[in-house]
C-alpha cells in the first residue's frame, strides 16, 4: 500500500497544455474518485499515474519514491481499463496468471493466487473459459482479478463500469465497494458520472475541468459546498437551479433580489458583491411553505415513484426543476406555490466563486 | 420456368459479360489443358491422345522435371518465411506511429509493385553479376566477389533475397492486422511488466495468427508461381546448371520454345495440385495454431 502525491504536474502535448500545475495528495488506503465531463484530463492524469503517458512538468511521487522516469511495470500499481484489456487468445486462467509469471514467481504461489482470486471474485467456474465466452459482467470480473492477483500498491480504475448495463453497474458498485474495504488498498477511480462519483465508496472526490482542479471535497462536501458554479452545477441530480439576481446593502445585510421571488437577506457576505448567482437544488424548495416563494406553471411532471419532479416555469419564463415527495397527485398546466429557506440557497459571484455567508460560519 | 424468368432475368442479364469472360476465357481453357495433357500437341497437327503417358514420362524418366521440382520447392521454402518475416519486421517498424507514415508505406512498397517487372529482374542481374555493385561495395572492403548469378551453388539465394525485398503487399497486410491489435493490450501488458520479446511472441503472433495464415496461404501460391524474375535472370534457360530451372520457366520452355503443348499442360496440372496440396495442409493445420485452442504452457 501507499500514499501518492502530484506536485505541479502538467501535460503538454507540443504547444497545446492539456495540464498545467496541478497538486493533489492522496492518503494511503484512501479511494479517491476522479470525477469531470469528457476531455477534462482524468483519464490522462490516471495514464500519467500509471505511467503510460510521461509527464511534462512537476513530479509524482508514490509511497516515497520519486516514479517521473520510472517504468509502468516498476510502479507497483495495477489497472483496470474500461474495455478490460483481456487477452482474447487466453483463457481466464491464463489471463490472471500472466502477470505473474512476468513477476518469475514459483509456478505453485501462481496456482495459489490465481485460485484466491477467483474465489474471492466468484469466478471460478469460468477459468478455463476464454474471454469470448463472458458475459460484460464476469469479464469486468476477470480484469478486476488480473489487477488484484498482483498484490499491488496502488489500484487504477480506468471508467471500469461504463460498459455495462445499469444494473450491473450499480451490482460491481457494490462489489467493489468490498473489495475495497477487504483490501484497503489506495484505490483511483475514473469516471466522467457524477451519480457514481458520488455514490461508488469515495473518501474524495475529485473534480477536474480542462485539466485544472475545481475542488476535492467528501462527496458531502461537494454537494452541500460546492466551490463554484461548475461544481454546483456538475453535481447532484436532478441538476440544480440557478438564478441571476442582484445583491445589495440592506439593513440588517445583503439584500438579494431575484426575479419572479420575493427578495430575502442574508447576514455576513464577506465580499463586495453585486451581481450573483443563486443555486437552489431542487430537493430545497418546499410546496405551499418556505419563506421565499413564488407562484409558477406545471410543464411537465416525471413521476419517479419515491419522488416526483415538477418542471415549471416562473412569470418571467424561467424554467426551474421542483424535487418533492411522490404523495400528492399533479398535472401539466397546473399552478403551483413553493419557496425555500434563505440558509439552502448557495451563492456565487460574477466570477463563479462560492461567496460565503453568514449561515455557513455558523454552521462550522 | 417462365416466373423464374421473369423475376430473374435482368440480373442474368447483368451478369452475361462476367459468365462469358469465365466461361471462355477461364473455365474453357482451364478444361482444354486438361484434356491436352492427356495428348501430344505441338500447335501445328491435331493433338493425339496419348492416355497417362505425359505423366509417367513425367515422374520415371524426366530428371529435368525432378529438377525443377527442387529448385522450386527449394525456393518456396527459404523465400516465403523469409519474406513473411521481412514483411512482419518492417510493419512493426512502422506500427510504431512514425510521422508521415503514408510516405514510408509507399516506399517500403515500391519493389513490390516493380518486382515482378522485367526492370527489377535486370537491375537485379547487374547488382549480383561478376562485375556488379554488390562485389563492388564487396571489393572496398578487400573482398574478393563471386559471380553470384553465374555460380550455381549460389545463385538460387540472389532470388530468395529479391524475394525478400519484395515484401510489400503482405507488410501492408501485416501492418493492418497490427492496427487491429487493441493497444489496451500492450498497456496492460506494461503495467504487468512484460518485456517486449514477451509481448511479442505471446500477444502480437498469437493475435496476429489469422493475418500470418492468410498471408501463408497467399505467399506460398504466389511463389510457386514465381516465373519472371527467374527466367530473365537466367535468361530464359534455368542456367546456370539448370539451378535457377523454376517449375514455370521449365513449363514455358516446354510449351513455347519445344512446343510440346500436351507435356506442359500436363506440367501445369501437376503444379496446380502441388498448390493445392500446400494450400490444404495450411487450412488442415491452422486450426491448432490460428485459433491457438491447443495453447499450452
Amino acid at each position: 500500500m501507499a500514499g501518492l502525491s502530484l506536485r505541479n504536474v502538467g501535460k503538454s502535448y507540443g504547444a497545446v497544455s492539456v495540464m498545467k500545475g496541478l497538486t493533489l495528495d492522496i492518503v494511503d488506503g484512501e479511494f479517491l474518485v476522479l470525477v469531470g465531463p469528457s476531455g477534462c484530463g482524468k483519464s490522462t492524469l490516471l495514464r500519467m499515474i500509471a505511467g503510460l503517458e510521461d509527464i511534462t512538468d512537476g513530479t509524482i511521487t508514490i509511497g516515497d519514491k520519486i516514479v517521473n522516469d520510472l517504468p509502468a511495470s516498476k510502479r507497483e500499481l495495477a489497472m483496470v481499463f474500461q474495455s478490460y484489456a483481456l487477452y482474447p487468445h487466453m483463457s481466464v486462467r491464463k489471463n490472471l496468471a500472466f502477470g505473474l509469471q512476468n513477476m518469475k514467481l514459483p509456478k505453485a504461489e501462481i496456482d495459489a493466487r490465481v485460485n484466491e482470486a477467483a474465489r474471492v471474485l466468484q469466478i471460478e467456474p469460468l477459468l478455463e473459459r476464454k474471454p469470448r465466452q463472458l458475459s460484460g459482467g464476469q469479464k469486468q470480473r476477470v480484469a478486476i482479478g488480473r489487477s488484484i492477483v498482483r498484490e499491488p500498491k496502488l489500484f487504477l480504475f480506468d471508467e471500469p463500469l461504463s460498459n455495462l448495463d445499469a444494473e450491473l453497474r450499480v451490482q460491481m458498485r457494490v462489489e467493489l465497494a468490498s473489495l475495497y474495504n477487504k483490501l484497503g488498498t489506495t484505490m483511483i477511480y475514473v469516471t466522467h458520472d457524477q451519480v457514481e462519483a458520488m455514490t461508488t465508496m469515495a473518501s474524495r472526490i475529485v473534480v477536474l475541468r480542462k485539466g485544472t482542479i475545481e475542488q476535492v471535497g467528501t462527496p458531502q462536501e461537494l454537494y452541500t459546498r460546492p466551490a463554484n458554479l461548475f461544481v454546483a452545477g456538475f453535481i447532484g441530480s436532478p441538476k440544480i437551479n440557478m438564478f441571476e439576481a442582484k445583491a445589495t446593502k440592506g439593513a440588517g445585510g445583503i439584500h438579494i433580489s431575484m426575479a419572479d421571488f420575493s427578495g430575502f437577506e442574508i447576514k455576513g457576505l464577506e465580499r463586495n458583491v453585486d451581481r450573483v448567482t443563486v443555486c437552489i437544488r431542487p430537493e430545497a424548495f418546499v410546496l405551499g411553505a418556505g419563506s421565499v416563494t413564488v407562484e409558477a406553471k406545471i410543464d411537465l411532471v416525471e413521476y419517479l415513484g419515491s419522488e416526483i419532479l415538477l418542471h415549471t416555469s416562473l412569470p418571467s419564463g424561467q424554467k426551474v426543476l421542483v424535487q418533492t415527495n411522490g404523495k400528492e397527485k399533479y398535472a401539466m398546466g397546473q399552478s403551483v406555490n413553493f419557496g425555500f429557506e434563505p440558509s439552502d440557497v448557495h451563492i456565487f459571484d460574477h466570477n463563479g466563486d462560492r461567496v460565503p455567508f453568514e449561515h455557513e460560519a455558523l454552521e462550522e | 420456368m417462365k416466373r423464374f424468368l421473369a423475376r430473374n432475368a435482368p440480373g442474368y442479364i447483368f451478369l452475361t459479360p462476367w459468365f462469358l469472360g469465365f466461361f471462355l476465357l477461364a473455365l474453357g481453357p482451364i478444361l482444354a489443358s486438361l484434356y491436352l495433357s492427356f495428348t501430344r500437341y505441338d500447335m501445328v497437327s491435331d493433338p493425339r491422345w496419348v492416355g497417362l503417358k505425359n505423366y509417367d514420362y513425367m515422374f520415371t524418366r524426366d530428371r529435368r522435371f525432378w529438377k525443377a521440382l527442387n529448385v522450386t520447392f527449394t525456393y518456396v521454402f527459404l523465400s516465403v518465411p523469409a519474406r513473411l518475416a521481412m514483411a512482419l519486421g518492417v510493419a512493426m517498424l512502422l506500427d510504431k506511429g512514425l510521422r508521415s507514415i503514408g510516405v514510408y508505406r509507399a516506399i517500403f512498397y515500391l519493389p513490390s509493385l516493380l518486382g515482378a517487372s522485367i526492370a527489377i529482374a535486370i537491375l537485379w542481374r547487374e547488382l549480383f553479376e561478376i562485375d556488379g555493385v554488390i562485389n563492388g561495395i564487396l571489393g572496398l572492403f578487400g573482398i574478393e566477389g563471386i559471380g553470384w548469378i553465374s555460380q550455381p551453388s549460389t545463385s538460387l539465394y540472389t532470388l530468395v533475397i529479391l524475394a525478400m525485398w519484395q515484401f510489400g503487399s503482405p507488410m501492408l497486410i501485416f501492418l493492418a492486422g497490427l492496427r487491429g491489435i487493441p493497444r489496451d493490450l500492450y498497456e496492460a501488458a506494461e503495467i504487468d511488466g512484460t518485456s517486449k520479446p514477451r509481448q511479442f511472441f505471446r500477444i502480437t503472433l498469437p493475435l496476429l495468427a489469422p493475418v500470418i495464415f492468410f498471408n501463408l496461404v497467399l505467399q506460398t501460391i504466389e511463389s510457386f508461381k514465381t516465373f519472371s524474375s527467374a527466367f530473365i535472370i537466367s535468361n530464359g534457360t534455368g542456367a546456370p546448371a539448370d539451378s535457377l530451372l523454376f517449375y514455370t520457366v521449365y513449363l514455358f520452355n516446354e510449351a513455347f520454345k519445344f512446343f510440346r503443348m500436351g507435356y506442359a499442360s500436363a506440367l501445369a496440372w501437376v503444379l496446380l495440385i502441388i498448390i493445392a496440396f500446400f494450400t490444404a495442409i495450411s487450412f488442415l493445420t491452422s486450426k491448432y495454431w490460428v485459433h491457438y485452442e491447443n495453447d499450452r504452457d
